[in-house]
């Protein structure tokens, strides 16, 4: 079986012809590996014993009592993954690869800096060098990461070009792999980037839906009746919707950073973006009438990002998925009441699916699944003051 | 019907007979009117002049043409005022335009290449269009009498090469170092061989660029090229220029002697 380089129209390879030749090298190893019982067998020990797969299916059920879902609120707890958040399904899926491809240097990008940690720690697990590309307005709101990778021995590299945000970084780690590219892989975070990256980061991460399917149905006796996951380039989401695009009766939704709201700043490229190549692919894109990719806001860095995977693009214009957006200050107050009612800290990124299921309770056929796609230790110093909370006595 | 793009690039190499400058000038760096004055100024001494368009993003950009590009779009630069400028230069030397996909495709890929052609533009190289995402855009840009100059890489192999040179119109851009622009090249055995190789697969003229920066240098690649592209120097002495003058005096005096070397 060969490996999908388009979702419709969307995806490619629109990067300088100097990292083909490693696209195609990369896209013959996964061809090659992704069935091998060794990588398999492999990847599966780490995900068993070392992430703590399979995550747990959790009710929500004071959540769900305030809020008023009908059918019950389940979370998908990938933020008890080892490092915090799903990014490590990936990152862990890629370093094997990487190793298996002879590659001897490991780079990354990331924005809240799940990724890059999920990465640092894959790359200090197998013994590969790692340099981890992140804005310098992310490293300042996600300093907790930035001195994890760095105990992780990763090599933590500031982008000061645009926003100092994921975009930038995304932007520089792909100018370090056109330079370094024979001995680097280079680990995308998201489901984005040039082909074959969407496809593998999603296969990587459909674990998440497998394994949550199978949960539903052993707890509750059904599918649910939706499904839904945040989306900045869309790896959680995607994931989570892998489990469920075939069954035509589970509604699948993403919500995307609404900001300060849609006629203000945001991350809402799938609501208001159009069409463009950015960072290798052909997908949804916020961007100025010459094609100029425009500057993304969200609280969240992990969300702040002005394009999005190129099947989330295909899946919306399919209308198999609906995409929603949740703003900076929705996000924060649904953030406080997990908090507060489930004991549970979730990222910020999460915390937008969180508003929209609090927000859409009376419209939601049920059961309603949420991926909880990172926990939100990261995000205390950011939401602590946005929210008036400190450590003064 | 008039002359297309890609014959009137023929022409120019086959006149020349050595190889050819082809300097860059990025549309509004360090303002518009200053790009399009560096412009006039090489075009004194160039056979082709790159013009870029500059663009958010530019993945295969290193530091100097990045911060020039950011420059050019914060004091407002839009495309049709690097193809304005590429108008005014109309009855010189051949202009090829250098912007990434999404400029391209932004209004509609027909649209921006007939503007292009309207302007006199000769050429487009876009460095994040590979030739195999290409298609579509190559029979647009036939169309429109406009070349799509691809680019070619040390990474390429004999296969692409051979593909790329099926395609190709006008020349081939090859791209002399695994990097981004900006680094510095050197000429040695392996640089050498990939020119050779880069010729054997290729049936039009191979135009090497990436890190080239002396009088020197250029010389040592038109030895084994049919031209040389020089763009991040250019930008780096019109960027420690202490006032435009002094950046019009750079800029000529550099490009003379480019040309200079090359006839020698």
């Amino acid at each position: 079986m060969s490996v999908t380089m388009r979702f419709g129209p969307y995806g490619g390879r629109y990067v300088p012809e100097t990292v083909i030749g490693a696209l195609d090298e990369l896209t013959e190893a996964y061809e090659r590996y992704r069935d091998d019982p060794d990588f398999r067998s492999e990847l599966g020990v780490l995900l068993g014993h070392y992430v703590g797969r399979p995550t747990p299916l959790y009710r929500a059920s004071r959540l769900e009592e305030a809020w008023g879902i009908p059918g019950g609120l389940w979370f998908k707890r990938e933020d008890l993954c080892h490092t915090g958040a799903h990014k490590i399904n990936n990152a862990l899926g890629q370093v094997l690869l990487a190793k298996r491809m002879g590659k001897q240097r490991i780079i990354a990008e990331t924005g809240a800096g799940q990724h890059g940690v999920a990465t640092a720690t894959a790359s200090a697990l197998v013994g590969l060098g790692c340099r981890v590309y992140m804005g310098r307005t992310d490293m300042q709101r996600q300093r907790l990461n930035v001195i994890r990778m760095r105990m992780l021995g990763a090599e933590v590299f500031p982008v000061d070009a645009g926003s100092g945000t994921l975009k930038d970084a995304t932007s520089e780690a792909i100018r370090d792999w056109v330079t370094n590219v024979e001995n680097t892989h280079y680990i995308i975070g998201s489901a984005v980037g040039p082909a074959p990256y969407p496809e593998i980061v999603a296969d990587f991460q459909s674990v998440i839906g497998v394994e949550s399917r199978e949960q539903m149905l052993t707890e509750t006796g059904a599918l649910p009746g939706t499904v839904v996951a945040c989306v900045g380039g869309g790896s959680n989401a995607i994931g989570i919707f892998r489990g469920f695009l075939d069954d035509a009766d589970v509604r699948l939704v993403g919500v995307e950073a609404g900001g300060e709201g849609l006629s203000g700043k945001h991350g809402a490229s799938l609501a208001l973006g159009s069409p463009g190549v950015l960072h290798g692919s052909y997908s949804y894109l916020l961007q100025d009438p010459d094609g100029q990719v425009a500057e993304a806001h969200s609280v969240s860095a992990g969300l702040d990002y002005p394009g999005v995977g190129p099947e989330h693009s295909h899946l919306r214009d399919l209308g198999r998925v609906t995409y929603s957006n949740a703003t900076d200050a929705d996000a924060l107050s649904a953030f406080l009441e997990c908090c507060r009612l489930e004991g549970i800290i979730p990222a910020l990124e999460t915390s937008h699916a969180l508003s929209y299921v609090r927000d859409s309770a009376a419209d939601l056929a049920g059961p309603v699944l949420i991926c909880l796609s990172g926990r939100g230790d990261k995000d205390v110093d950011q939401a602590g003051e946005a929210l008036g909370i400190d450590a003064s006595a | 019907m008039p002359e297309s793009g890609a014959d009137r690039l023929a022409t120019v190499f086959a006149d020349a007979g050595r190889p050819l400058f082809v300097p860059y000038v990025m549309g509004g760096y360090p303002t518009l009117e200053a790009s399009a004055r560096h412009a006039a100024i090489l075009a004194e001494h160039a056979d082709i002049i790159e013009l870029g368009i500059p663009f958010s993003d530019p993945l295969a950009d290193g530091p100097t043409i990045q911060a020039a590009g950011q420059l050019a779009l914060d004091q407002g630069t839009r495309p049709a005022d690097v193809l304005a400028i590429a108008e005014g230069l109309k009855g010189g030397p051949p202009v090829v335009v250098m912007t990434y996909f999404n400029t391209v495709i932004a209004h509609g890929a027909a649209e921006f290449l007939g503007q292009a052609a309207a302007a006199g533009v000769a050429g487009i190289i876009i460095p994040d269009l590979p030739v195999d995402e290409a298609g579509d855009i190559r029979d647009l840009a036939r169309a429109a009498g406009v070349a799509l100059i691809a680019l070619a890489a040390p990474t390429t192999d004999d296969a692409r090469m051979q593909a790329i040179g099926e395609q190709a119109e006008g020349f081939v851009y090859l791209v002399a170092v695994t990097g981004v622009t900006g680094g510095e090249m050197t000429m040695d055995d392996r640089l050498r061989a990939l020119v050779d190789r880069a010729r054997r697969h290729i049936p039009v003229p191979v135009v090497v660029g990436f890190g080239v920066r002396t009088p020197d240098q250029a010389r040592q690649i038109g030895d084994i090229a049919d031209g040389v592209v020089i763009a991040s120097e250019i930008i780096r002495r019109i960027g420690d220029a202490p006032d435009a003058a002094a950046a019009d005096a750079v800029v000529a005096e550099f490009g003379a002697g480019i040309a200079g070397a090359l006839r020698a």
